[in-house]
C-alpha cells in the first residue's frame, strides 16, 4: 500500500520559505498571489487494508512526522 | 575542589552533536563533574543536572530534534525531568525539548532564512530559576548565537512567566523576543544562545557562565541535599 503524506506550515504562521519562492516567481513574471512550501514523505506499508494504514499513517503524522503546533497535515492512500 | 562539591552534570551526545565537548569543558571550568552520557544510555547515570548540547541531531532530519526526542536518552531525560531533574537545553537541545514536549513552543526557520552566527545581547527576565540564579533581573548578557531553525514560535496559552530570556534585537523573527523559556515548574530551560561557548572573556564574552554557574550551583545544592 503506498500513502502519501502532506505536511503544510499552518495557517497564521509565517513562512518565510514560500514567501521566498513566491517572490522568486514574481521576479520571473508569474502572477502568485502567495506561496506556501512544506513537505511530501511517501510511504510504502505492509498493509493491505486502505482504512487500516490510513489510521496508522494518522498516529505516525500525530507521533513524529508532524509537529501539530506548527503543522498540518494530510494524508492521502493510493492503494 | 574536592570531587563532593562537584556535581554530577551529564551532557547527551546525540549522533550529530556538536557542542557536547564545549558544554563538558565549561561545566568543569565552572566547578561541575561532567560526565558524557551517550544517546543509546537507558538510564541516566547518577547524575544532578543534564545538559542537552547544541549541534544537528540525526541530521535534523525532518524537524530539528524531532528523531532525538525518540532516543533512549531523551526518553531517560524525560523521566529525569518529570522527577524534578535539572534540565538545561542550549540551541539543538532547546529544539529537542520542545519536540520532546518538555517545554512549550516550537523552533523553525529564521525569519531571514539565514544561518546566523554572532553575538547577541540578551536580558535576563527572571533570576529565581536554578538557570539564572547568578544574575540580576534585567541584567544584560551577551552571549553568541549560531542557528538556522531559531525562531521561536509560542503555543498560545504560554504564560509570559515562562520567558527566561529575551534578545535585545531579535535576530531570527522569535516571537516577543523570546531566546528562552523554562517549563512551568521551572527545573527544564531551553535558549537559543551558546551559553558555553561563553565561559571565557579571551573568547569574547563570560556571560554565559553565569547561566552555567548557576546550574552547577543548583545541581550541587541538591547533591549535597541528597547526601
Amino acid at each position: 500500500m503506498k500513502v502519501t503524506v502532506l505536511v503544510r506550515p499552518k495557517g497564521g504562521i509565517l513562512d518565510p520559505q514560500g514567501e521566498a519562492v513566491g517572490s522568486a516567481l514574481a521576479h520571473l513574471g508569474f502572477d502568485v498571489k502567495d506561496a506556501r512550501v512544506g513537505k511530501v514523505i511517501d510511504l510504502e506499508l505492509e498493509s493491505a487494508d486502505a482504512a487500516a494504514a490510513k489510521a496508522e499513517v494518522e498516529r505516525m503524522c500525530e507521533r513524529l512526522l508532524a509537529n501539530p503546533l506548527i503543522e498540518s497535515y494530510e494524508v492521502e492512500v493510493h492503494g | 575542589m574536592p570531587k563532593l562539591q562537584r556535581p554530577r552534570i551529564g551532557v547527551v551526545t546525540y549522533p550529530g552533536s556538536q557542542d557536547d565537548r564545549d558544554a563538558l569543558w565549561a561545566l568543569t571550568a565552572l566547578g561541575a563533574h561532567a560526565v558524557p552520557v551517550w544517546h543509546e544510555e537507558q538510564e541516566l547515570p547518577g547524575l544532578d543536572a543534564v545538559v542537552l548540547p547544541g549541534g544537528f541531531s540525526y541530521g535534523d532530519y525532518l524537524r530539528c530534534g524531532a528523531i532525538a526526542r525518540f532516543s533512549p536518552a531523551t526518553a531517560a531525560v524525560c523521566d529525569f525531568a518529570a522527577a524534578g531533574g535539572l534540565v538545561l537545553g542550549t540551541c539543538n537541545g532547546f529544539q529537542i525539548l520542545c519536540e520532546a514536549g518538555l517545554l512549550p513552543g516550537a523552533l523553525v526557520r529564521n525569519e531571514s532564512l539565514r544561518f546566523v552566527c554572532r553575538d547577541v545581547w540578551l536580558r535576563v527576565e527572571r533570576n529565581d530559576l536554578p538557570f539564572t540564579s547568578r544574575c540580576a533581573a534585567g541584567q544584560n548578557l551577551l552571549i553568541p548565537i549560531k542557528h538556522g531553525d531559531g525562531r521561536y514560535l509560542a503555543p498560545p496559552d504560554l504564560d509570559p512567566s515562562q520567558v527566561v530570556l529575551r534578545y535585545l534585537h531579535n535576530p531570527n523573527g522569535s516571537v516577543d523576543g523570546i531566546a528562552g523559556v523554562c517549563n512551568e515548574a521551572g527545573n527544564v530551560m531551553g535558549l537559543m544562545p551558546h551559553p558555553e561557548h561563553a565561559v571565557d572573556p579571551l573568547l569574547g564574552s563570560d556571560h554565559g557562565g553565569l547561566l552555567i554557574a548557576s546550574l552547577v550551583d543548583a545541581a550541587r545544592s541538591r547533591a549535597l541535599a541528597a547526601a
